[in-house]
């Protein structure tokens, strides 16, 4: 309890100072800011507005104080482009990141496991030869690149994927959950959940198949091949039992490296996610927003993490006893 | 008199020599140790050298736009003849900018991992010998380095700073020292208790020269091993950035082919020749990365090998 609660305290930390990172790199860098929104495009009144708004004709150390009060509240201030609070506009899009990441993350863990366990199992074989060299190239390959390549065949040219979207233009829904679940939604979905898919697989694979390398060794694997039990049965109730543990945890890190995946992956599948939302604020000088979708970002990445390690200290007694 | 007893020691260029022949014969040791690892070498190899000589590879101007016989715009056109993989739709030549973004994603690729691992190696040493409050310092940044999602930091910085590949380094470097600097802390807070350092510190040599001079040279390798992975990161990160149009417009960039043939429709098209080579290349170039850390993690660690 006193782990989880320390744990808790650097969280807190780390949203923190990140936040403070974000707020002093928004207005005291070059070209930002100041030089975005006092553009000739900004009217006399949206000037006004601004400077209310981030209270800049307040000292650096007041605006500060303002933004952090804000934050708390839930606060981010209004979208230029949207007219919207920015609250609204990152709330509006987060579901479609969210079951993007769960539907990719589970396609990449259930794989991962099952073909990181089965490689375990075959070690020495051709099968590993040419195994680990293709996950290796899964990993190294650009997470657009693999999107554009399965966008170009199976939309473009099977046509059997829409090409973008979360949803055909038009179509209307009683409610948020009945769109997720219709089939035009799973549809515009399966692509882009692939593509992420396929670059997350490798880590539980990797980390699934030396595991197993490692529990394969020990004593009660010994015992189990003295008592008989066929190999199968080993490597489905024994070994893989055990190894699961630390590829559990890696699922929530996981869900971090899928917040980074997202942004090329969401802009290149049109998906309207808060990692297209980021690149479109930043492009568009949409300041508020920028700030508040990589806020959100960093709120997902850091609260993951936290999970991963308490799930973790929770989940091996051993690590639980260690830090006692 | 002049005759007296002098002790010849040898001289500072001549233990340098032998460092090097030392540095190399390790090195050239890894093929024949690991063949993953002597391939990853030849890749990166085969990389540089097209880098090089890139001015003499290249058939056209990557940047000319062309124009056919009959003064029309050279558009799309398919691999073969003049064009060994054809045309962008706004008529450069595919293969020209090929070549010439081995140079880019190198130069991104090789500055970037140096810089990473030099700040992990300099904040791990330290880190890891001074220990107390420096060391928690240190090591609160790195947390709070880890909990900034790096891809969306660098596109921010990139869009702040404005578009060059420099600011793409800059922000890798800012966000991705942690990884090596946590490992070389670990591994210096073990040679700190080792015998030639207390030799060292007994001799007289004071706390920087112990570092620099006798502890630096064991983690090293360790530095290596980071380094050619940060050399793939270094190359997606920044081919993700020209793809997203954060990237420099003046220059040619694997990442921003990709960009190109994604804005111009080539997928709709089916203009494979275009957006394949580019994301071939990415991937030839960090798997080497991987083959040569796995390479070295083998030599290194060797237990890890079973």
């Amino acid at each position: 309890m006193v782990y989880v609660l320390k744990r808790f305290v650097h969280m807190i930390f780390v949203l923190w100072a990140v936040a403070t990172i974000l707020f002093f790199m928004f207005r005291t860098m070059p070209g930002s800011p100041l030089a975005a929104f006092l553009d000739t495009t900004t009217s006399a009144e949206q000037q006004e507005a601004l400077i209310r708004q981030f209270g800049l004709n307040k000292t650096l150390g007041e605006q500060y104080w303002l933004f952090l009060t804000n934050l708390i509240q839930g606060d981010l201030g209004q979208s230029f482009f949207f007219r919207k609070p920015v609250t609204e506009v990152v709330m509006g899009v987060l579901p479609n990141s969210i079951i993007l990441m769960l539907a990719s993350l589970i396609i990449a863990y259930i794989f991962g496991i099952v073909a990181g366990a089965y490689l375990a199992w075959r070690r020495g074989s051709w099968v590993e030869g040419v195994g680990i060299p293709l996950v290796l190239t899964t990993r190294a390959a650009p997470e657009f690149w693999l999107g554009m390549v399965l966008l170009a065949f199976f939309s473009f040219q099977l046509g059997w994927f829409p090409s973008g979207g979360a949803n055909t233009s038009g179509s209307d829904w009683e409610s948020g959950w009945q769109r997720v679940t219709s089939l035009d939604y799973i549809s515009h979905l399966a692509l882009p959940a692939i593509t992420l898919a396929i670059y997350l697989q490798g880590l539980p694979l990797l980390l699934m198949r030396s595991n197993m390398l490692n529990v394969l060794q020990e004593e009660f694997i010994t015992m189990a091949r003295m008592k008989g039990l066929s190999t199968s049965t080993i490597v489905m109730r024994h070994a893989a039992r055990n190894a699961l543990l630390p590829v559990a945890t890696a699922f929530a890190l996981g869900i971090g490296g899928a917040v980074g995946g997202n942004v090329v992956v969401e802009t290149v599948f049109s998906w309207p996610g808060i990692g297209r939302l980021l690149v479109n604020a930043v492009a568009a000088s949409d300041y508020p927003l920028a700030q508040g979708a990589f806020l959100m970002i960093t709120g997902v990445l850091v609260i993951m993490n936290f999970i991963a390690d308490v799930t973790y200290h929770l989940l091996d007694p051993r690590v639980r006893d260690a830090t006692r | 008199m002049q005759h007296a007893d002098t002790i010849v020691l040898p001289s500072r260029s001549a233990q340098l020599g032998a460092g090097i022949i030392r540095w190399f014969k390790r090195a050239t040791a890894i093929p024949r140790r690991d063949p993953f690892a002597f391939i990853g070498l030849l890749i990166f190899f085969a990389f540089v050298l097209i880098a090089i000589f890139a001015n003499s590879l290249i058939t056209h101007d990557p940047r000319e736009i062309l124009f056919d016989e009959n003064f029309d715009l050279a558009r799309n056109l398919p691999p073969g003849g003049e064009h060994i993989l054809g045309t962008t739709f706004s008529g450069r030549d595919i293969y020209s900018q090929l070549i010439m973004g081995t140079r880019g994603a190198l130069l991104v690729g090789v500055t970037a991992a140096l810089s990473v691992v030099t700040i992990g190696t300099v904040i791990g040493l330290i880190s890891g010998y001074f220990g107390g409050l420096t060391d928690t310092l240190l090591m609160r940044l790195a947390d709070i380095a880890l909990g900034v999602p790096f891809l969306p930091f660098v596109i921010v910085l990139a869009a702040f700073l404005g578009p060059s590949e420099w600011n793409v380094v800059f922000g890798i470097a800012l966000l991705l020292w942690p990884q090596s600097a946590r490992v070389i802390r670990a591994q210096v807070m073990s040679l700190r208790e080792r015998a030639f350092v207390e030799a060292a510190r007994v001799t007289g040599a004071g706390s920087w020269r112990i570092l620099f001079v006798h502890i630096t040279p064991n983690v090293l390798s360790l530095s290596f091993l980071y380094a050619s992975i940060a050399v793939g990161w270094a190359i997606l990160t920044e081919a993700a950035i020209s793809f997203l149009g954060f990237g420099p417009s003046d220059s040619v960039t694997w990442g921003q082919m990709l960009q190109d043939a994604y804005a111009s429709q080539a997928l709709g098209r089916g203009q494979y020749y275009w957006f394949i080579p580019p994301g071939l290349c990415i991937i030839a170039i960090v798997v080497a990365g991987f083959l040569i850390s796995r390479g070295y993690e083998e030599i290194l660690f060797p237990k890890l090998k079973d």
